[in-house]
């Protein structure tokens, strides 16, 4: 079991001096998530007041925008000198691969949110830091689900031609539940008066999400990825 | 399923024609509903549309296991067809809803938690479509993947849609109706039982049509050789 999680950690360590060696990613995934707050205030944002309760959704979709590009990138590097091939060959349990490609999304996005969240509290005066535990933790089970889903459906359609259109024609439906919980429980802190219970409830729904589709991705990463 | 025979088929696919052309004669035969009226009669067709959708999701979901881990080429053509059933019902759904409640409520679209899951779960199974016409070779794998989380989604859209609509507006939605009107229950048994043996028949000619497809597949393979 320790073995598994170091291998995990070993491909996980291994994205990062990628990534740290470039900052590829993280920039242009930073620079689109900034433009998509930028497109959403020309729509919510009238007579120089933005619309109340919009912060909340503006920050789910620049997340679910940004983080389909980043793992979208992720995995084409992984076609260079057919990567992919030499990480599946290797003689260690696929799912610890799947897993250190998942914890490198999630680091990155993480990243990308904190930037987001900042952003959002400036531009459009929204109270996201009066309950940080709680947007944390919103963030993070949220983000978990919909990178666990978006690493496996990134990774099996390494194979196919017209990836870059399908990842996010397959990710959003199956991540609808992530981003209602998230936007959700987001509105629910942002509320003049905060509906702690129900932020409570969303939580609770994304963690039982991260748990379930955590457990059937670690199942099917070795079968889909199998040719 | 698979094996069934022409005559099975064909006496299944007489039984289902039959059983459409007497419906209407039922439906219309059928009491009216106090409040609605004339528009309520949708429902015979649109509840079994919507069953027969959840029935092809399950069984898209599950054959699509069962092709992921135990590698069985039928799970698959039974999955495919499976899927494009969902697709279909699914579609009859959302075009006899609105229609019903344009009239029933005043608005096309209502965002109510059944209609936002229903439209939901129809983008899934097209989804799985779309990855199937245009993922190239080896997307047969990768779409049995998207059909089992596709079918694991079930519950927590469900959840997330009926909590997610209770903090919004809501109106009076479907008001109980089968539990009131006996009259209305014979036609509608009629309508759901016409609806599931339309699905057999069509789930049965799609995966013949599947299994055919491959053989002729590997025809040209062996010719090519």
């Amino acid at each position: 079991m320790a073995n598994f999680f170091k291998i995990a950690w070993l491909v996980t360590r291994k994205d990062i001096r990628v990534e740290t060696r470039s900052w590829e990613m993280v920039s242009t995934t930073l620079f689109f998530a900034t433009s998509c707050v930028l497109v959403f205030s020309f729509a919510f944002v009238r007579e120089g007041r933005p619309i109340e309760g919009a912060a909340a959704g503006i920050v789910w979709i620049a997340v679910a925008f940004s983080g389909t590009l980043a793992l979208g990138r992720a995995f084409e590097r992984e076609r260079y000198q057919d990567a992919m091939r030499g990480l599946l060959m290797a003689p260690v349990e696929r799912a610890a691969i799947f897993l250190g490609k998942l914890l490198a999304i999630v680091l990155l996005m993480a990243v990308v949110e904190a930037v987001i969240v900042l952003f959002v509290t400036f531009t459009f005066r929204a109270p996201l830091f009066r309950f940080p535990g709680y947007l944390v933790a919103l963030l993070a089970t949220g983000t978990i689900g919909f990178a666990t889903v978006g690493t496996l459906f990134a990774a099996m359609l390494l194979r196919t031609r017209s990836r870059g259109v399908l990842l996010p024609i397959l990710l959003y439906p199956v991540t609808f539940p992530v981003l209602i919980a998230g936007v959700g429980g987001t509105v629910a802190l942002l509320q003049s008066e905060p509906n702690l219970d129900l932020v409570r409830f969303w939580t609770a729904l994304l963690v039982l999400f991260d748990a379930v589709f955590l457990t059937l991705a670690l199942w099917t990463f070795e079968p889909v990825m199998t040719e | 399923m698979m094996a069934m025979s022409t005559r099975t088929f064909g006496g299944l696919l007489c039984v289902a024609g039959a059983m459409f052309i007497t419906a209407p004669i039922l439906i219309a035969s059928a009491p009216y509903e106090s409040t609605m009226g004339l528009v309520q009669k949708i429902f015979y067709f649109h509840v079994p549309s919507w069953i027969a959708m959840f029935l092809a999701v399950f069984i898209c979901g599950f054959s699509s296991a069962v092709y992921l881990f135990k590698e069985k080429p039928a799970a698959d053509r039974l999955a495919v067809a499976a899927a494009e059933l969902a697709v279909l019902f699914g579609l009859m759904g959302l075009v006899t809803g609105p229609l019903w409640a344009i009239k029933a409520w005043g608005v096309w679209w209502q965002w109510d938690a059944r209609l936002t899951m229903a439209l939901i779960l129809e983008l899934i199974f097209l989804a799985y479509l779309l990855l199937r016409a245009y993922g190239g070779p080896g997307s047969e794998k990768l779409s049995a993947g998207l059909a089992l989380f596709g079918m694991a989604n079930v519950p927590f859209v469900y959840i997330s849609v009926n909590v997610w609509r209770t903090i919004h507006p809501t109106t009076n939605v479907l008001p109980s109706l089968s539990s009131s009107a006996p009259g209305m229950f014979g036609p509608f048994v009629w309508c759901m039982v016409a609806f599931l043996v339309l699905f057999v028949v069509m789930l049965t000619a799609r995966v013949r049509l599947e299994e055919q497809r491959g053989r002729l597949e590997q025809l040209y393979l062996a010719l090519e050789r």
